[in-house]
């Protein structure tokens, strides 16, 4: 009967019971607080340091904890929810190990600019700095790859910094934030007094709004530039500009390259789409860039994977960079029109300003030129299963409507290529960091952010082996997470540049004695497939994706195929390799 | 054109700012010559002034990155305007008394002053700018250094320009 009115409280009712002040422990003012900021799912590891705060969970019901089997799990499936949603990711780990599990994780999101809030349990401030048992420097350790850190010294101040972490996260140039509570902060009795509404912190105030004159010399290029093309990144997605950016490219008809994070900020299906560019980027979106006169960089940070040789990089172009990080404007590439400002609102503002691109049609031309005479392709193989032609039929039998999550590596790649977005928040990825183990458990994380969309996670056999103890939670909990393994029985993209830059000196890249992954999903009950042709590979798939629970498909794909185009280390980006001769 | 340049951060006063300011020059590659931390004007506000070397380009990003942390409230490079710039430095040099005299006439040369005499020892101290600092080092190092400790420079801009 209880569980029963629980049940039917309605929000409101929940936010008042949150908000009541009354003498609580520091753990019970950690978890309103976060009720309080609209936190609905957490993943978490106990441990020592955080017993106050899971005993305080017991038999917490207003938001839904997810136990992982490993912390770097909790922060990947945080990441993906994050980035899945639009919404904070939050975790919760223990001292020491547990908080330097999470590290990586942390530095992954850090170098993608993922909203977390990372809290974790410290040793008692009288045992800080003692060496004690399970205590590490967490702040101190994780300073370099936080947006920000609060070491809380009083339970009494929990409230505000937990409000000031949500809004530092989620804000600005977005990122992860770290909470570090000691146990006997966790374990304070004091009268808990709610802080809500407007952050001010003095030495934050992002710019979100661009200047005008900067607009207008934008303006100005675009109705002069008569081989313009738009750049953009990750900043597209995260600040939910799809739409302007759409009616951007629509009133000004100038071609959209996105880049690895900027996936879906663009829909893959419309013609002045050119496709990724950079390292293994589109043959098209390379030579524009090349040649562009006018590049446009919204959202994305001229990260080294897409500049290549940053020396001859667009040599041509003006260069007009939009970013809500001043930091980034400049930093790699010299910039003609810098402009700080929120991308969706800056975008909104240049959709009143600017006009079409007039004297560009001839670039229009040019480019869908390339774009026909140098597709995107690979050699299929009716004796071999081609990791191509799996991505491709994923992306056919979801229709191209599945969140897409994936590790790092060929595969990754591919995924990139072959997999075509056309909604934003489907395709989670980490790119700066590229850290493997991230795609599984991120699909996690993804999944529990949209239960009612399909997720799928696209890993190498590698990758999968890094956290693949994260099955148990889909099997328990029914995350209904539809995971590819792309098979290639080797560290694919290590074993590429070995081939291409090594001289083909193979070096301990072999990943003979993986497990069994159909019987290692059945191990953790879930549903395992295993694929080696075309047929098999199609009927596996679909049964797995009408299968209402998790599922594991291991497609056993060519060893030696390779990812083009490749622009290999020291070239500029339009000097690719095609792979033709393979 | 590589030059250098003296900056003064003003900061919240909290505990580790100060890591996370060194910090940043650490893994960025941003070189730190001196730096030295005291309160400011403004209670719970600190003032870091830093000495770094490099080029205008280089500066943008140290101002940039420095913004960027939170708990940075105000960058200024000091050294773009007219500026007092002082350091000071404790100098333990070798004195036997037949050599005092000289060496009191180098301190008084400098406006510094002697403020500890052993037996065979005095402390120097000595204030200005790090240019001042260095003559009188070099012209006490005849008579033998035993230890020398500079605070590293603190500054501020001449007139009505804030720092």
């Amino acid at each position: 009967m209880v569980m029963q009115g629980e049940a039917l409280k309605s929000k409101e009712e929940i936010m008042e019971k949150m908000r009541k002040p009354e003498v609580i422990s520091g753990s019970e003012i950690l978890l309103r607080s976060l009720v309080l900021e609209g936190v609905e799912c957490v993943f978490g590891y106990p441990g020592g340091a955080v017993l106050y705060i899971y005993d305080a969970m017991h038999g917490f019901s207003d938001f839904h904890h997810v136990l992982t089997r490993h912390e770097q799990g909790a922060i990947h499936a945080a990441d993906g929810y994050a980035r899945a949603s639009g919404k904070v990711g939050v975790c919760i780990a223990t001292s020491g190990p547990g908080a330097t599990n999470l590290v990586t994780g942390i530095a992954t999101a850090y170098m993608d600019s993922v909203p977390l809030v990372v809290i974790t349990g410290n040793v008692a401030t009288n045992l800080i700095g003692t060496d004690a048992f399970q205590e590490a420097d967490i702040t101190g350790i994780t300073m370099p790859i936080t947006k920000h850190s609060f070491l809380v010294r009083t339970a009494e101040e929990l409230p505000r910094v937990i409000h000031e972490a949500f809004h530092i996260a989620n804000t600005g140039r977005k990122g992860p934030v770290l909470i570090d509570i000691p146990k006997d902060v966790s374990a304070a009795m004091t009268m808990f007094e709610p802080v809500s509404g407007e952050v001010s912190l003095r030495g934050y105030n992002p710019n979100t709004t661009p200047r005008k004159p900067q607009l207008d010399k934008l303006a100005k290029a675009i109705g002069e530039a008569e081989r313009p093309l738009i750049l953009a990144g990750g900043g597209v997605v995260y600040s939910g500009g799809h739409e302007e950016l759409l009616e951007f490219v629509t009133k000004t008809g100038i071609p959209v390259t996105t880049t690895l994070l900027g996936l879906g900020g663009f829909p893959s299906g419309n013609d002045l789409w050119v496709g990724m560019p950079g390292m293994h980027g589109a043959y098209a979106s390379n030579k524009a860039i090349q040649e562009s006169d006018l590049l446009i960089n919204i959202g994305a940070r001229f990260d080294d994977r897409v500049t290549m040789k940053l020396d001859g990089f667009a040599p041509k172009a003006k260069i007009v960079h939009i970013d809500i990080d001043p930091a980034e404007i400049g930093k790699n590439v010299p910039t003609d029109i810098p402009i700080v400002g929120d991308v969706k609102i800056t975008l909104g503002l240049l959709n009143e300003e600017v006009g079409y691109a007039a004297k560009a049609d001839a670039w229009r031309a040019q480019i869908q030129a390339w774009k026909t005479e140098q597709p995107l392709r690979y050699q299929d193989s009716d004796t071999e299963l081609k990791p191509q032609w799996v991505i491709s039929m994923i992306h056919d039998t979801t229709n191209g409507d599945a969140i897409v999550t994936t590790d790092v590596g060929q595969h990754q790649m591919w995924a990139a290529q072959y997999y075509r977005f056309n909604k934003p928040r489907s395709w989670v990825t980490s790119g700066g960091l590229g850290t493997m183990g991230f795609g599984f458990p991120s699909a996690i994380g993804a999944q529990m952010a949209n239960p009612e969309r399909v997720v799928v996670s696209i890993n190498g056999d590698g990758g999968m082996q890094m956290c693949a103890q994260e099955l148990a939670i889909c099997a328990i909990n029914n995350i209904p997470v539809k995971v590819a393994i792309i098979n290639n029985q080797v560290l694919g993209m290590v074993r590429q540049w070995q081939e291409i830059l090594y001289d083909n000196r193979y070096s301990h890249i072999d990943l003979a004695g993986s497990p069994d992954f159909v019987k290692l999903a059945d191990a953790y009950g879930v549903k395992g497939f295993r694929a080696s042709n075309k047929e098999e590979a199609e009927a596996a798939w679909k049964e797995a994706l009408a299968h209402p629970g998790p599922a594991v498909v291991e497609f056993v794909v060519r060893k030696h195929e390779n990812v083009f185009p490749m622009v290999t280390q020291g070239n500029t980006i339009d000097v690719m390799l095609m792979g033709d001769e393979q | 054109m590589n030059r250098k340049y003296t900056i003064a951060v003003l900061v919240n006063n909290q505990p580790g700012v100060l890591q996370r300011v060194s910090g940043l020059f650490g893994r960025r590659g941003f070189n730190i010559e001196s730096i030295t931390v005291g309160a400011s004007e403004e209670a719970g506000l600190s003032r870091m002034v830093i000495v770094t070397g490099g080029d205008d380009k280089l500066l943008e990003q140290v101002s940039k990155q420095l913004y960027k942390l939170i708990d940075v409230i105000k960058v200024v490079d000091v050294s773009a305007n007219p500026m007092v710039e002082r350091e000071l430095a404790l100098i333990k040099v070798t004195a036997e008394p037949s050599a005092r005299p000289e060496i009191l006439g180098v301190v008084e040369t400098f406006r510094a002053a002697v403020v500890d005499i052993g037996p065979s020892t005095l402390i120097v101290q000595a204030v200005g700018g790090p240019d001042k600092i260095d003559a009188m080092i070099e012209l006490l190092r005849p008579y033998g250094i035993r230890e020398l400790s500079r605070t590293g420079v603190t500054a501020m801009n001449r007139g009505a320009v804030r720092s």
